[in-house]
């Protein structure tokens, strides 16, 4: 029986099993079960701490709900840039599920399956755990899972969910030769519910070094009472900038969508494709300020095409919210004089 | 793999004794079979794919170091991307030490075969091809290392990519031999790359034959040191069919051998023949930049006992059917841009160390500063100049060539 256990995350704790660090550290355990991090009815153990983002990666709608847990007595390191510096032991949890009902995305939950960042001593391993009857168990080749919903439009939407091989885990969440966290940024945690988030993890000895100020802050990419600049870097620092950065996947293509990045040909403004081949969709530069629908960028975003989508996998629709946020964007960019340098036209 | 590889060799070999062959056949559920291996793999395994058709809707990639993926043969093994629903390559590489040989892969969605950040990559004896023919709908790349090193492309065969067959970006200490490419936008391309050896390949019936570029904005520029050697270069004249945007767009129909934007080039022993318009061009970056760091002008270029036969006699780019005219009708084998100097964005001007020799007849446009438009040429010839300095051949680590053998 597949369990609905977002529905219950705000339940008070009942008695749940402890966490297994021991084989956390030392075993892909064949099903999730095994590292008691949740119980039977979905609730998080002791010590497994629920925490949100200002903006998530778009899944194709799916509802994340994401959880750290860190070995008793232990703490983050803060960190300006990139993930917090998480100690060996700690577990990133995020599960995802689709709601029956876009429009209603709290209910009638059907859960899919499960990732774990297992901060190990000789680095973080990534895992999946796929929901099946009996519980979720380890995929390490992915899968693809039929889903259906209605969608925000009110129809009836099919899709095959894809969950990510063990080498696309590590695609997306390569630094160099390592993996790393992606989400928990100290400027991607700098909200939450309520009391912030940093100050939650720091009051409560999760997270050391801490400043007394001066925290950086990704925008809310769907709040619309922030600047579209901010919104729109956030919303590229989220769903591009794991690959379009110096130590990301798509180092080589010189397309480097971070929040610190502040190279107008770096961020894609008047840059000429590399390797796009069809992805360039016929235009020349992957931003051309003032006109998204001549920029490469929203191209790639809108197409939903291999070989031509952005990003590459972990989706299998359009986020249309996502790509009118950059449409905009893209519009408000004030173009240099006459839009494009003037090419030259020798043989 | 090197510390591997030195333990095993401490020990007599006894770790690499313990490499294992694992057998994957065709017949159902193909992707998690070929993908679970490929996770699964040690260092120093193969992965055999047994002769057969593999129908794969996802693409599939390996992480593992020193891992042999192999097949039955080119035309006997086929991963078959027709299908193709996900990721932007069909075989993904991200490891070191890795040999990928003996394959067919069909009809990927983008890139055939990738490598990015590998040390030590060899493709083998492989075929990439896009069986519907040439159409701007194909995949990018047929053979794509790019951000590595020591990369060895041997006896493979690419058709039909959209932009290069076989093409090297940001790498070093590479290659490229005995390989075909035909009907692709571009057949050869090394790119931001430095060290190349491109020998005794086939490049026929591509928009361009082989191409040695440079481009700005990228981790990896100042293209240089690369040796064509020993192609053929024949009948290059394919329509370009290249989705606008993309630097190999601009390529002419026509091209035999384009160099761009590099240093110490070498094109020797080739046999360049009916290619409609330049056999050799030499050209800078025609485009504006902002990178301070770029240097669009080709620099140190040598063309020497070359063999060029029936070029030049219908040039497609702007310009060419004039510029022919005014030459007696046909372009000579080797026609250079004349771009000596360029504005460096933000100040300056710079102007290019070691200039363009070649032996055999050519034309300089004369069009001196980067960015002039071909319409400003003033034709001249190019003054013959015969060379004799030579390099080394590239060298490749031992251990990977023996298992490329």
């Amino acid at each position: 029986m597949r369990r609905i256990w977002a529905a219950l995350l705000l339940l008070g704790a009942a008695p749940a099993p402890g966490v297994r660090s021991d084989l956390l550290m030392a075993t892909d355990a064949p099903k999730l079960a095994d590292y008691g991090l949740f119980d039977a009815a979905g609730r998080p153990a002791p010590g497994v701490q629920p925490y949100t983002l200002n903006t998530p990666l778009f899944s194709d709608h799916a509802e994340k709900f994401r959880f750290a847990w860190l070995p008793p007595g232990t703490r983050a390191e803060y960190r300006a840039s990139g993930a917090l510096a998480f100690p060996v032991g700690t577990v990133l949890v995020k599960r995802f599920a689709f709601p029956a009902d876009l429009r209603q995305p709290t209910k009638n939950l059907r859960a899919i399956e499960t990732r774990l960042l297992i901060h190990r001593p000789a680095g973080w391993v990534a895992l999946s755990y796929v929901e099946q009857d009996g519980g979720a168990v380890l995929k390490r080749a992915g899968v693809k899972v039929p889903v259906q919903f209605i969608n925000k439009a009110g129809r009836a939407q099919a899709i095959d969910y894809a969950v990510p091989n063990q080498n696309q885990c590590k695609t997306c969440h390569q630094d160099g030769e390592a993996i790393t966290p992606i989400g928990p940024t100290a400027g991607n945690l700098n909200g939450g519910h309520g009391t912030n988030q940093l100050m939650t993890w720091a009051a409560s000895g999760r997270l050391t070094g801490l400043p007394a100020a001066g925290w950086p802050r990704l925008a809310k990419w769907d709040d619309a009472a922030e600047p579209i600049d901010a919104r729109a870097r956030a919303y590229l620092a989220v769903n591009c900038g794991h690959c379009h950065s110096r130590g990301g996947f798509a180092s080589n293509s010189g397309l480097y969508l971070v929040p610190e990045e502040t190279m107008p040909a770096h961020l894609g403004v008047l840059k000429r494709p590399v390797a796009a081949g069809r992805g360039s969709g016929g235009h020349e530069f992957s931003i051309l300020p003032g006109q998204p629908e001549k920029s490469i960028l929203l191209h790639r975003m809108t197409a939903s095409e291999p070989g031509i989508m952005m990003p590459q996998f972990g989706r299998a629709l359009a986020h249309d919210e996502g790509v009118d946020l950059i449409r905009k964007w893209i519009a408000a960019m004030p173009g240099p004089a006459g839009a494009a340098p003037a090419a030259a036209a020798a043989p | 793999m090197r510390t591997a590889l030195l333990i095993a060799a401490l020990l007599g070999g006894s770790s690499l004794a313990q490499a294992k062959m694992i057998h994957v056949g065709p017949g159902g559920n193909a992707q998690e079979k070929l993908q679970t291996a490929l996770i699964e793999a040690q260092p120093g395994d193969t992965v055999h794919i047994a002769a057969g058709r593999y129908a794969l809707a996802d693409g599939l990639s390996l992480d593992v170091d020193g891992v042999t993926v192999k097949g039955d043969g080119p035309d006997k093994t086929i991963l078959d991307f027709t299908a193709q629903k996900v990721a932007g390559e069909g075989l993904l590489i991200t490891s070191d030490n890795v040999v990928v040989r003996d394959l067919g892969i069909e009809n990927a969605a983008g890139n055939g075969v990738k490598s990015k950040g590998s040390d030590g990559i060899a493709l083998v004896n492989l075929r990439v091809e896009w069986t519907g023919g040439p159409k701007s709908t194909n995949g990018a790349y047929g053979l794509y290392p790019v951000s590595s090193k020591n990369v060895l492309i041997d006896r493979s065969v690419v058709k039909g990519a959209s932009d290069a067959g076989i093409y090297v970006g940001q790498s070093q200490n590479i290659i490229v031999r005995n390989s075909r490419a035909e009907m692709n936008v571009a057949g050869i391309e090394i790119e931001n790359s430095y060290d190349a050896d491109v020998v005794g390949n086939t490049a026929t019936n591509n928009a361009g034959g082989i191409l040695v570029f440079d481009l700005p904005d990228l981790p990896q520029q100042g293209g240089r040191n690369v040796k064509l050697v020993n192609n053929q270069v024949i009948d290059n004249n394919h329509v370009n069919f290249a989705a606008p945007g993309n630097i190999v767009a601009g390529v002419p129909s026509g091209t035999g051998i384009m160099v761009m934007a590099n240093a110490n080039v070498m094109v020797t022993g080739n046999h360049v023949m009916g290619n409609n318009g330049s056999a050799v061009m030499v050209v800078a970056y025609t485009q504006a930049f902002t990178d301070k760091a770029y240097n669009p002008l080709p620099r140190a270029v040598a063309i020497a006992g070359n063999h060029f036969m029936n070029n030049g006699k219908s040039p497609s780019f702007a310009g060419g059917k004039e510029i022919a005219a005014a030459v007696g009708g046909t372009l000579p084998p080797v026609m250079w841009d004349g771009v000596t100097r360029y504005n460096v964005p933000g100040g300056g001007e710079k102007s290019a160390d070691g200039g363009i020799a070649s032996d055999a007849p050519g034309i300089t446009l004369n069009l001196g500063l980067q960015g002039t438009p071909a319409a400003q040429a003033r034709p001249a010839p190019l003054a013959a100049t015969r060379l004799t300095a030579d390099r080394a051949a590239i060298v490749l680590p031992a251990a990977l060539e023996a298992r490329a053998k």
